[in-house]
C-alpha cells in the first residue's frame, strides 16, 4: 500500500535483537496505522492474557507507529501506545514534531520495543543502522538538558559514524524526564521540551524499559503514494482553509484560559468545584503581551503553528521557559489549583515539562490532594509539611517534584487520582472517590459538561474508549466528525486534528487517505468497518483490563460524582446533571455501536467484524457481569 | 518605448526569529526540484539545534562566491539572471570544498547521488517564500539584491542558534547548545 515506509522495527531490549518485520495489507486496511495498528499488534501478542499483563513489566510493549498520513497531511505527530498504566486498556497517545517523520524517512513505519534493558539506555536510529546505546550519563536529567545532551551527542555520532560531505542536521527525539524514569503513572513521552503524548501514562511505561530516549534521522524521502498531484492539491486546501482562522492561529487554544470560564462555565477549577469565572487577569492577551516571545510555533508541515513560546526573564520565575501554556495546562495547572496568575501558569508548565509529566493528569490530581486539604481530610503533615493551599504557586510546585521523583506523599500521587483516591481512602477510613475527577484512572480533561455549551457530551468521558481523554470522547451520531470514530482515523492516520477543525467537510480527510493510500474509503465505509472495528477491540481490551485494576461498565461507565453536584457560580448556576438522563444516552450510545446493554461488546457485532477471538476473550467478562 | 533589460537579481532576507520551524519550506524545496517530499534533499533546511530556534540554512549568494572560486571541476557557476550559484550535477564529483569554503557550511551532498545541493532560488520565484509568506510568517521575504552584505549571512547554525538562543531565551540559555 502506498503511504507507508512498508516495515517496522522491532527492538527487544532484554535480548538486544533487533529485527524489521512487515504488516499484512489487509490489517492495514483495517487498521490503518496509530491507534489502530498499535491496538491490533497489541491484542495479537498479547491478548491471550491481557489481564495478566503488568502495563510496567517488561512484557508490556511499547509502540511508536505513524500512520500513511504522517507527513502528508499537515501536522506531523505520532502514536504512543502500549498496554496503558492508567487505564489497563489500550491508549493511542499522540504528540506532535518531527519524529514519525524522521522515522518514514528512515524506512519504517514505527516501533516495537520489547522487554526491559538491563541498565538505562537509548535508541539511535540513522535509516537501516539501529544502535542501543548507555543512557547512564542521562538518566535523571530533566527535559530540557536531555535534549539538549542528545542533539549534540547524537550529531557527533552521526558525523563520526556516518560521515557525510555537509553538516548533519538534528534527529528528532522522543525522550523521558525524571517522572517517566520513576515509573510515574502520569508521566509523558515527550518531543520539543514541550510536547508530550500524555494521555495513557507511556512515560511510566518508557521508563519501566529504562528507555530514556529515541532519536531517528532518516535520509530518504517521506515514502511514495498514490497520487502526489491529489496529495498536494488537498494539502493547499487544509492549508488555505486553516489561514483564513487567523485568530486560531493566533491564540491557539490559548484563549481557553480565560473563555471556557466566562464564556462556557466548563472550566476545572478548584478541582472543579466551580467551572465559572471572570478573572480578566488570565486572559490570552496578557500571555501573549507578557511572555510570547514566538508567536507562531509548529510542527512538520503545520500551517496552524498555534503553538508559541513563553519565556518569563526576570522575577522569580526567571528563565522558566514552554510553549503557550495551552488551554489544558492554563486550566490544569492554573485554574484547577485556583491559581489565575498566567506568569504563575508559565512556570508551572515549563517545571512540569521538566519533570516528564503529564499536565493535565498531575494538576488533576494535584487540585484533587489540595481539595482534600481544604476539607481537612488530608493534613500538612500527610503532605511532607506542605500547606496545600488553593493559588500558592510554590507549594504546587513543590508537589510536582515530589510526584516525579516519589518523594513523601508523592509516591502515592504518583499513581494518579483514582489510584491515589484508592490508597489515601483506605488510610484514612474515609471514601474520596467523590472528590476524584477521572474517568477509568484517566483524569477527565479541562472540558467540563454541567453547563452544556462546551463540546463534550454528557456521556463523552464515561463512554469513551481512552475515558478521561477529551480529545477522544464518545459521541452521535457516529459519522459526527467529532465522533470518537473520526478521533479514531486521525489517530490512526496520525496527524493534528487542529488542522481539520476548519474544513467545511471531514469528508476531505477520507480523500486526503486515498489519494495517499490509493485505497478507496468513505465516511460510511469507516464507521461500519475499520473504525468500529477499532473502537471494539479498545473497548474489550479495557473491559478485560487488569491485573491491578477492573472496570465494571454498570459502575465505571459514568461521570466523576462532581459532576452530579449542581454548579454553583456563574450564569450556568443551578445547572445539574441528572443520572437518569445519562443513562438513557449510555444506553443510546452502546445501541448506536452495538455493546449490549451491559456495555459489552455484542457477540453478533463481533461476530460481522471478524472479531470471533475477542468474543470468546469476552466470555468471562460477560460472565461476571451478570 | 520600454527598454529590454536583465531582471533585477533578488536576494532572500531572512528573519530566523520568526521562523515558526513549520518546514513547509523544506516540502515545497523538495517537492519542487526531487518531486518528492523530502526533508534531507532540501536545499533549505531547517536546524532545530535547540526546540523553538529554528534555523532555515541556506545559500545567501556571498558577495565573492567562496564556493564557486573553491571548485576544482569549475562545476558551480553564478546565475547572469539570480545571481543564485547553480551546479552543474554532470561535472559535480560530490568532493565539498564548496562546504569547507561556505563560511557558514551552508552546501550539503544529496542523501542518494554524488552531487552537492545548494539554492538556485528557483530560477528567480523561490518556492519557499512563497509558502513562508502564504502562511504570513514572513521568516523568508523576497529583496532586490543591490549592494549589501549579503555574506554575513553565511553563518553556521550553531552560531546562529547561539545568538537567537539568547535573544529569545536569555543568555543562560546558552549553554544549552
Amino acid at each position: 500500500m502506498k503511504g507507508y515506509a512498508g516495515k517496522l522495527l522491532e527492538i527487544d531490549l532484554s535480548t538486544g535483537n533487533i529485527k524489521e518485520t512487515k504488516v499484512d495489507e489487509a490489517i492495514l486496511k483495517d487498521y490503518i496505522g496509530g491507534r489502530g495498528l498499535a491496538t491490533k499488534i497489541l491484542w495479537d501478542r498479547l491478548g491471550a492474557n491481557w489481564d495478566n499483563i503488568d502495563p510496567l513489566g517488561p512484557e508490556n510493549l511499547l509502540l511508536f507507529l505513524t500512520g500513511p498520513l504522517t507527513g502528508f497531511f499537515p501536522g506531523g505527530r505520532i502514536c504512543v501506545s502500549g498496554k496503558s498504566p492508567q487505564n489497563n486498556g489500550v491508549i493511542g497517545s499522540t504528540v506532535a514534531g518531527e519524529f514519525g517523520i524522521e522515522l518514514k524517512c528512515a524506512g519504517y513505519d514505527g516501533l516495537i520495543i520489547s522487554g526491559q534493558a538491563e541498565r538505562p539506555v537509548y535508541i539511535l536510529i540513522k535509516d537501516s543502522e539501529v544502535e542501543i546505546k548507555r543512557a547512564d550519563h542521562i538518566w535523571g536529567l530533566d527535559g530540557k538538558r536531555t535534549v539538549a545532551t542528545l542533539t549534540k551527542e547524537c550529531r557527533k555520532i552521526m558525523e563520526e559514524n556516518y560521515p557525510r560531505k555537509g553538516l548533519w542536521k538534528e534527529p528528532a527525539i522522543l525522550y523521558i524526564g525524571p517522572a517517566g524514569e520513576n515509573l510515574v503513572r502520569i508521566a509523558v513521552v515527550a518531543a520539543k521540551w514541550t510536547h508530550a503524548a500524555g494521555y495513557g501514562g507511556y512515560g511510566a511505561v518508557m521508563g519501566s524499559k529504562r528507555l530514556k530516549a529515541i532519536a531517528v534521522k532518516g535520509t530518504g524521502p517521506l515514502p511514495e503514494v498514490a497520487n502526489i498531484d491529489e496529495v498536494m492539491k488537498l494539502t493547499e486546501e487544509v492549508c488555505k482553509h486553516a489561514f483564513e482562522n487567523e485568530l486560531w492561529r493566533r491564540w491557539g487554544t490559548g484563549t481557553g484560559g480565560y473563555k471556557f470560564g466566562a464564556k462556557t462555565s466548563s472550566e476545572p477549577i478548584r478541582n472543579w468545584q466551580e467551572e465559572w469565572h471572570d478573572e480578566k487577569r488570565y486572559g490570552v492577551d496578557k500571555f501573549e503581551n507578557r511572555f510570547w516571545v514566538k508567536s507562531y510555533w509548529g510542527d512538520f508541515g503545520c500551517p496552524t503553528t498555534c503553538l508559541k513560546i513563553s519565556v518569563i526573564r526576570d522575577g522569580k520565575f526567571k528563565g522558566a521557559i514552554t510553549d503557550n501554556p495551552d488551554y489544558e495546562l492554563q486550566a490544569y495547572l492554573g485554574t484547577n489549583l485556583g491559581i489565575f496568575s498566567p506568569e504563575a501558569n508559565v512556570y508551572l508548565s515549563a517545571l512540569i515539562d521538566d519533570l516528564g509529566l503529564c499536565g493535565i493528569q498531575t494538576g488533576n490530581v494535584m487540585g484533587f490532594a489540595a481539595e482534600l486539604f481544604q476539607r481537612g481530610i488530608l493534613k500538612a503533615e500527610d503532605l511532607d509539611g506542605i500547606e496545600l493551599n488553593w493559588g500558592d504557586v510554590e507549594a504546587f510546585a513543590n508537589l510536582a517534584k515530589k510526584i516525579a521523583h516519589k518523594e513523601g506523599i508523592g509516591r502515592i500521587l504518583a499513581d494518579g487520582t483514582y489510584r491515589a483516591a484508592l490508597e489515601i481512602g483506605r488510610r484514612k477510613g474515609v471514601n474520596v472517590l467523590p472528590y476524584a475527577v477521572q474517568v477509568k484512572g484517566v483524569g477527565v480533561g479541562a472540558h467540563g459538561i454541567r453547563s452544556r455549551l462546551d463540546y463534550v457530551d454528557i456521556y463523552g468521558y464515561a463512554c469513551s474508549v481512552q475515558c478521561g481523554d477529551h480529545t477522544s470522547v464518545a459521541q452521535m451520531p457516529l459519522d459526527h466528525p467529532g465522533s470518537e470514530l473520526m478521533t479514531i482515523l486521525l489517530d490512526s492516520g496520525v496527524c493534528c486534528s487542529f488542522n481539520t477543525f476548519e474544513l467545511p467537510k471531514i469528508d476531505l480527510l477520507f480523500d486526503f487517505y486515498s489519494a495517499v493510500t490509493g485505497v478507496k474509503l468513505t465516511r460510511s465505509q469507516w464507521i461500519r468497518g475499520g473504525g468500529l472495528k477499532i473502537l471494539h477491540l479498545q473497548r474489550a481490551m479495557l473491559l478485560l483490563g487488569g491485573p491491578d485494576v477492573k472496570w465494571k461498565p454498570d459502575i465505571d461507565d459514568d461521570n466523576p460524582p462532581r459532576f452530579y453536584e449542581p454548579l454553583v457560580s456563574g450564569p450556568c448556576k443551578g445547572r445539574i446533571i441528572e443520572r437518569e438522563d445519562v443513562r438513557k444516552e449510555k444506553k443510546r450510545y452502546y445501541e448506536a455501536v452495538g455493546w449490549d446493554e451491559r456495555g459489552i461488546p455484542k457477540r453478533e457485532v463481533l461476530t460481522a467484524l471478524g472479531l470471533d477471538d475477542v468474543d470468546k476473550a469476552l466470555e468471562k467478562i460477560r460472565k461476571e457481569n451478570d | 518605448m520600454v527598454v529590454a533589460r536583465k531582471k533585477e537579481p533578488i536576494w532572500i532576507a531572512r528573519d530566523f526569529s520568526r521562523c515558526s520551524g513549520c518546514r513547509r519550506c523544506e516540502i515545497a524545496c523538495s517537492f519542487f526540484h526531487e518531486g518528492k517530499i523530502w526533508p534531507e534533499a532540501s536545499r533549505i533546511r531547517v536546524f532545530m539545534l535547540l526546540p523553538g530556534i529554528e534555523v532555515p540554512h541556506f545559500c545567501v549568494q556571498c558577495e565573492d562566491y567562496p564556493c564557486v572560486e573553491a571548485c576544482p571541476v569549475k562545476a558551480l557557476s553564478i546565475s547572469d539572471e539570480t545571481g543564485a550559484v547553480l551546479v552543474n550535477s554532470e561535472s559535480c564529483t560530490g568532493c565539498g570544498n564548496c562546504i569547507k569554503a561556505c563560511p557558514g557550511a551552508v552546501p550539503h551532498i544529496h542523501p542518494e547521488k554524488r552531487v552537492i545541493l545548494i539554492c538556485d532560488l528557483c530560477g528567480g520565484d523561490p518556492k519557499c517564500v512563497k509558502v513562508c509568506r502564504e502562511g504570513g510568517w514572513n521568516a523568508l521575504t523576497i529583496v532586490m539584491r543591490r549592494d549589501d552584505s549579503y555574506k554575513l549571512y553565511a553563518r553556521t547554525p550553531e552560531d546562529i542558534t547561539r545568538d537567537l538562543a539568547a535573544k529569545l531565551y536569555g543568555r543562560e540559555a546558552r549553554e544549552l547548545i
